[in-house]
């Protein structure tokens, strides 16, 4: 518990190195979009962060199933950890789309539909951290966490198939787009390349980030009861 | 009541607590209507509702107060039971804990149905718009089924916490959005006169979610309420 696990070190190293490996592809292997240029390339990570926050809220919705079946507290703490992961990914994941949108839609943020469902699904997210926040029973806390994280998880379909039922400026990349989508483009043979490089980097380093955050919480359990037993 | 199963009469019977106690009391419909009714006035002056701009955002105005109108009864359908200790005397009782939440959940839409019955001629009236439509009046049936059933459950979560007057609305309104999304499009269709292949789309997704949001609120309920 104590000693770091020798796997951890060895996904460290993975996540690093696979994460430099996709900055260095992005900006030096894949070819200039003939449009837009270079702010297309924010594209790699604008997607690839979005893939990890929506993954990470999945496993905060299937660990929260698992505790309400099993009362097992190391499952609420890998909840959490998800939850936390999720929330800044999905921040990265509206920034660099702000990013993309100023000189592509000129506008930093447009009300679109797409771009409000993430931010809702953002603000579920956050509303879960301020639910535990009021609970102070880790029992309680652990099973409203829970049940809270799969009824806030049935929102999340409605942002991604936003795009597919409103009329949207947001283009999809993989699928058909929208007529009235802007800053659309076809992925060339090398871009597909990199943007799967990318999506595997950031999940490398996503579950690099669970492990830590879950042994935090483990770690933090185990100062707190030991604080207690040193009290007593 | 005989001839139900155990199910339904426990269900019935906490529908009928809920329905006399507030016939004796009337707190809970009276502070709603009059808070709903206030908001569409605030809307008025905050929106500038002309006769033009109106035909677009009445929906919008009408689910808004409904929804603010909604969470003022959920809340304190909740901490009612919370206060002089009813809930454990409720969960003390020999029944499904799922009868339970059912009829809290059905005490709850009823009265914002009632709400909703009040609220949509004064605004017809007030407005002079025709709001009695059977399509549109589906729409607030099941869109309002769909909010208090989340709405429910979140509020016996809220009731528990340290902070939970201020809990509720933050934990429901992001969760809550595509049944709102969902109905507003639908009643706000209905109002323009659209056909139904342009309503359709919006009034399957809120089945959808009522179906998703009721049979998740009844599984779950259970963990909610153990102690």
């Amino acid at each position: 518990m104590l000693q770091k696990p020798k796997l951890l070190t060895v996904l460290d190293v993975a996540a690093i190195a696979s994460f430099l490996a996709a900055t260095a592809l992005v900006f030096f292997y894949a070819p200039l979009e003939r449009v837009m240029g270079a702010v297309q390339k924010v594209f790699y990570f604008h997607v690839a962060s979005g893939w990890v926050g929506m993954l990470s809220f999945l496993v905060a919705a299937i660990v929260g199933i698992i505790y309400l079946i099993r009362k097992d507290l190391k499952w609420d703490s890998v909840g959490v950890a998800a939850v936390e992961i999720g929330i800044a990914f999905t921040l990265i994941n509206v920034v660099t789309g702000a990013i993309w949108a100023r000189p592509i839609w000129n506008t930093w943020w447009t009300w679109d539909p797409r771009l409000t469902t993430a931010t809702i699904m953002e603000l579920v997210y956050l509303a879960y951290l301020m639910l535990r926040a009021g609970i102070e029973e880790p029992e309680r806390r652990a099973r409203f966490g829970a049940v809270y994280a799969i009824v806030g998880f049935l929102s999340v379909p409605l942002t991604f198939f936003s795009i597919r039922l409103f009329r949207t400026i947001h283009p999809v990349v993989i699928g058909s787009n929208d007529p009235g989508a802007m800053g659309a483009f076809d992925m060339t043979p090398t871009m597909t390349q990199v943007f799967l490089f990318s999506l595997l980097a950031f999940t490398i380093v996503y579950f690099d980030l669970l492990w830590h955050r879950i042994r935090l919480g483990r770690l933090a359990e185990r100062v707190e009861s030991l604080r207690l037993k040193v009290q007593a | 009541m005989s001839g139900l199963t155990p199910f339904m009469s426990a269900m019935g019977a906490v529908i009928w607590k809920d329905l006399r106690a507030e016939w004796r009391s009337r707190e809970v419909i009276s502070a709603m209507l009059v808070f709903a009714l206030l908001v569409i006035l605030i809307f008025n002056f905050a929106l500038d509702l002309q006769p033009n701009v109106r035909a677009g955002i009445s929906s919008g105005v009408l689910w808004v107060t409904l929804a603010f109108a909604g969470t003022l009864g959920l809340n304190r359908s909740m901490a009612v039971e919370k206060d002089r200790g009813c809930l454990d005397g409720l969960l003390l009782a020999p029944v499904d804990r799922a009868a339970i939440y059912l009829g809290k959940a059905f005490a709850n839409l009823l009265f914002m149905l009632l709400v909703a019955f009040i609220v949509l001629p004064v605004y017809g009236i007030l407005y002079n718009t025709n709001m009695i439509i059977p399509g549109l009046l589906l729409v607030i049936l099941l869109g309002s089924e769909g909010y208090v059933a989340v709405g429910t459950l979140l509020a016996s979560m809220a009731v528990q916490a340290r902070t939970r007057d201020i809990l509720l609305p933050i934990l429901l309104f992001p969760v809550a959005v595509p049944v709102v999304v969902s109905a507003v499009k639908a009643t706000g269709g209905y109002l323009a006169g659209l056909g139904w292949e342009e309503i359709q789309p919006w009034f399957t997704l809120l089945v959808v979610y009522d179906v998703i949001f009721t049979s998740v609120a009844f599984m779950v309920f259970d963990s909610v309420v153990e102690e």
